[in-house]
């Protein structure tokens, strides 16, 4: 593997060695000495071209304590503003001598087309409203933990699907990692291709919950609505989305005792989820950003730490 | 994931690099159920007999305030057995933890990514204990050096020993075992490979004719 650009890149075995990998990096999250050595001499430069406040710093986060030097560009502030091209920026960055670069940009597809132009390794770190494929892993990762294996599993996914890089990601790795999925969402934040990808669908949040319509539920991931990506009329109120869609507290009643509920953040509470949801029990929202670093230093090391392929031991 | 696993190459090159080395029919020479055992479950039982006894002998000097630190993926549970015979011959529990080296080996960007073993830290950490490093063989010396490194961040222990179960000699670096379970002579072109129950469903020492032993962990 030398870059990761979607959650498609990943079969089931390369998948779950970062899941593994990401277990024992998040053991020294908890130790007082944060720091370990394997990325060395290594240069990362994280090039944001689109706010955000998470993933640049657990990304920013894992390479430090991987002991790699990290360097944040945003476009605010940098050369981008001048009026500079992607491909100008891109290879300007890259022609320093970089070993990664962590790349997030607002136009799907950037991502993939920046990273044809540069021989090292690059991450997506949110490409549009196609890809987050760290964001699937975490989920993953902080599913797994919860529910031990995903085999079989349902979770059941929440919201804006349309504008969600998180649900595409999160649907194919899920898949790969042997869960079944289905999205939930009003027809109109439903993409146009939902019925290519490996998923059921529904518009009806209730019967998928109470388990009527596909199957007992095991994880619920509520999606935040994006208000920065619409341009309006996807729904009539937020009052008349958050009673159709908002993980209500009688929407966890219909949830089974063991189903934990994951928002990927940041959240609008009251809108699509409720305070209760959001602080309850069953929530994972604080272990979903824990388990970002530990995830982001596990992808940093595999594709960055050896030159070879994997050795066995 | 030890010493053995290092073998001075011949050329500079031909020991880092996996696709120059063994052709298929040495891999099947390589395998130890074609090779006698050189020592056998009863011998190992009564190494690690030995063994305890000379731990406690050591660490009855510091009232016994040690802790066993196993080198995965063999050392661990070799590390649990010498604290079960310890508790067994002198009635002290000393704390048994892993420490994973992985990340702090210098061969890690010639020989690539692999799984990484866990970490855990024996009840009431290691500064200002005796830590005995438990690993299955000694060679090279670098997996030792490795785990010196890993355990200063840890801790700062009061003294940190070393026990082997097999010490093979070519050593690369200034480092020595404090116990010994056994010393295997061998050329440069062979490798020793510890089978433990816990690990391999068999306790036995294997020493293994070829060159392939770069791809050998243990």
């Amino acid at each position: 593997m030398k870059s990761l650009l979607s959650a498609a890149d990943l079969d089931r075995d390369e998948a779950t060695a970062i899941l593994d990998t990401a277990v024992r990096m998040h053991a020294i999250q908890t130790r007082e000495v944060k720091k370990l050595p394997p990325l060395r001499g290594r240069t990362i430069v994280n090039l944001f071209f689109e706010d955000s406040t998470r993933t640049r710093s657990s990304f920013e986060i894992a390479g430090k304590w991987l002991s790699a030097d990290v360097i944040n560009v945003s476009a605010k502030g940098s050369s981008v503003s001048k009026g500079e091209s992607l491909r100008d920026t891109v290879l300007t960055v890259a022609a320093m001598g970089v070993d990664a670069l962590v790349v997030r940009h607002h136009a799907s597809g950037a991502v993939q087309r920046l990273a044809s132009w540069v021989d090292c390794a690059v991450v997506n770190a949110g490409d549009g409203t196609h890809e987050h494929p760290t964001q699937a892993l975490l989920d993953a990762y902080t599913l797994r933990n919860r529910l031990g294996s995903l085999d079989d599993r349902h979770v059941v996914i929440v919201g804006d699907i349309t504008h969600s890089r998180v649900a595409r990601s999160n649907v194919l790795l899920l898949r790969t990692l042997g869960a079944r999925v289905t999205l939930v969402a009003p027809p109109t934040l439903m993409p146009s291709g939902v019925s290519t990808w490996p998923c059921t669908t529904s518009w009806d949040l209730d019967e998928t919950l109470s388990g009527k319509a596909f199957g007992d539920v095991d994880a619920v991931m509520m999606l935040r609505v994006q208000r920065e990506r619409m341009s309006g009329g996807y729904f009539p109120s937020e009052r008349e989305y958050a009673i159709g869609y908002g993980l209500s507290p009688a929407r966890l009643d219909l949830l089974p005792d063991h189903a934990p509920v994951l928002h990927p953040g940041p959240m609008n509470r009251g809108l699509e989820i409720s305070s209760l949801a959001a602080d309850g029990p069953r929530s994972l929202v604080l272990d979903q950003v824990q388990a970002g670093v530990a995830v982001r230093m596990a992808v940093l090391f595999r594709l960055l730490a050896g030159s070879g392929e994997e050795v066995s031991v | 994931m030890t010493g053995s696993a290092r073998v001075p190459a011949a050329a500079p090159n031909s020991g880092a690099n996996p696709k120059s080395g063994p052709t298929s029919d040495q891999r099947l020479d390589a395998s130890p159920i074609l090779t006698a055992a050189v020592l056998s479950a009863s011998d190992v039982a009564r190494i690690l007999d030995r063994m305890s006894h000379q731990i406690i002998e050591q660490i009855a000097k510091v009232e016994f305030n040690a802790v066993l630190l196993g080198i995965p993926t063999r050392g661990v549970p070799l590390a649990h057995r010498l604290a079960e015979r310890i508790r067994r011959f002198a009635d002290v529990s000393l704390p048994v933890g892993s420490l994973d080296i992985t990340l702090y080996r210098d061969d890690l960007r010639i020989r690539g990514v692999r799984p990484l073993g866990e970490t855990s830290e024996p009840d009431g950490g290691v500064t200002g204990r005796t830590v005995i490093l438990v690993d299955d063989v000694l060679c090279s010396g670098r997996s030792t050096r490795a785990a010196l490194d890993a355990l200063t961040e840890l801790g700062r222990p009061r003294v940190v020993q070393l026990a082997a179960l097999v010490d093979r000699g070519h050593r690369q670096l200034p480092i020595r075992a404090d116990y010994v379970g056994k010393n295997l002579p061998t050329s440069a072109a062979q490798s020793v490979r510890v089978s433990l129950d816990e690990v391999d469903g068999l306790d036995a020492v294997y020493v293994i004719d070829s060159d392939t032993s770069h791809e050998d962990a243990s």
